[in-house]
């Protein structure tokens, strides 16, 4: 074979071997790398919180009319629309963080109930002027975060 | 095909025309981009005055990407072909990737902390992003690691080329695995859901930082042409002196 194309097919065949090994090596650290949990992965991993003893984090959206004021303490409901988490957090909220909004809070367990240690607001991909976002509201057709 | 590319005399040519131009689109798409994305750009329902952070942070992120891809695949052709001005071209764009990715990184860290509560947080897009600036850096460190040049150039192109499975990391990872960053919004199934108002701003900056990265790259390899041609100049006047 040209000797060019003989380090050209050496090349490709690294990069795919590598890339392969790559591809497993993530799958196997998949749980490392999912930054949070939904609560709804929580229970098709783990089924009932008490099995849960680590530090984690979960990811959802606040439950609507779910947020409670006691003192300092926070106390809300995270939900992905299928399962639900109440969180206890007594710490400064992120500016965003409001009924609707998505949220990770890393914390744990302790009788089913999360008690987080840090809440952080998730932003999600829609970019608008509020003028739209309040237009798409009044006519029913928002599909951002609060629906 | 890549003999024609790659011969300098013919390179220096076609720059040296061409370059004002890319210098002058540049320029002028900085100020309407910056003046739109500043002034004339409306704020975001939920982040206020800091979406106008994105338009920095977006088309470096984007050119951070780009410009390794071409890094790497200039390196398959040094590395196959071993033509010595796909080297040069590597190693010109080395260092805008470097600036771009630390880019990313610091302004992504100053939205982050307003909007998210943090600086930074180790998920899978702002680590896969990190580990793009330390393989930028790897690269120009192998490179200037050896005493005999060609040996850097080697070693160093085959990092690169290692580093261009970290690329559909980057973009993808927000899609494979739950991270903190958002997904995609542009390039993405249904359109982009971002308004058009802010597309204007986005799309006049990744303009000019496109360009000016191209301005940049023909300056670096130029440049480094004429230092090839010195040595080997001082070579011959150095064998002259001998004989």
């Amino acid at each position: 074979m040209n000797p060019k194309y003989r380090r050209l097919f050496i090349t490709i065949i690294i990069v795919l071997t590598l890339g392969l090994a790559t591809k497993l090596i993530l799958m196997a650290l998949e749980d490392n790398i999912v930054y949070f949990y939904t609560p709804n992965d929580l229970n098709e991993k783990f089924g009932d919180a008490q099995n849960i003893q680590n530090k984690i984090r979960i990811g959802g959206l606040v439950l609507e009319s779910s947020i409670k004021k006691e003192g300092e303490k926070t106390i809300f409901m995270i939900t992905d629309r299928k399962k639900e988490v109440k969180v206890l957090f007594d710490g400064p909220l992120p500016d965003l963080f409001r009924e609707g909004q998505g949220i990770v809070a890393e914390g744990m367990f302790q009788n089913n109930n999360f008690i987080a240690s840090e809440v952080l607001a998730k932003h999600d991909e829609n970019y608008m002027p509020p003028e739209v976002a309040d237009a798409l509201k009044k006519n029913n057709v928002w599909k951002g975060d609060s629906d | 095909m890549f003999d024609w590319l790659a011969n300098p005399n013919r390179f220096n040519r076609i720059t040296e025309k061409t370059q004002p131009f890319i210098l002058f689109i540049s320029i002028i798409a900085l100020f309407s981009g910056l003046y739109f994305g500043l002034f004339d750009s409306p704020k975001d329902y939920q982040q206020g005055n800091a979406v106008r952070i994105m338009y920095v942070h977006v088309p470096s992120a984007w050119l951070a990407s780009f410009l390794y891809f071409s890094l790497a695949i200039s390196c398959v052709f040094y590395l196959v072909w071993k033509h010595p001005l796909a080297d040069l071209v590597s190693s010109s764009i080395a260092p805008i990737g470097v600036l771009f990715s630390a880019l990313t990184l610091i302004t992504g860290s100053l939205w982050g902390k307003p909007m998210w509560g943090t600086w930074w947080v180790w998920d899978a897009r702002l680590t896969s992003m990190l580990v793009l600036f330390f393989f930028y850096l790897g690269y120009i460190l192998l490179r200037n690691a050896f005493e005999r040049k060609t040996d850097g150039s080697k070693t160093a192109s085959v990092l690169a080329i290692v580093g261009l499975i970290n690329l559909p990391i980057v973009k993808f990872s927000v899609d494979w695995w739950h991270t903190l960053h958002q997904p995609a919004s542009i390039i993405k199934f249904g359109g982009p859901s971002i308004d058009e108002k802010m597309l204007l701003p986005l799309s006049l900056m990744f303009l000019a930082l496109s360009f000016f990265s191209l301005y940049l790259i023909i300056l670096n390899v130029k440049t480094k042409l004429i230092e090839k041609k010195c040595e080997a100049l001082l070579l011959k006047s150095n064998l002259e002196e001998i004989s």
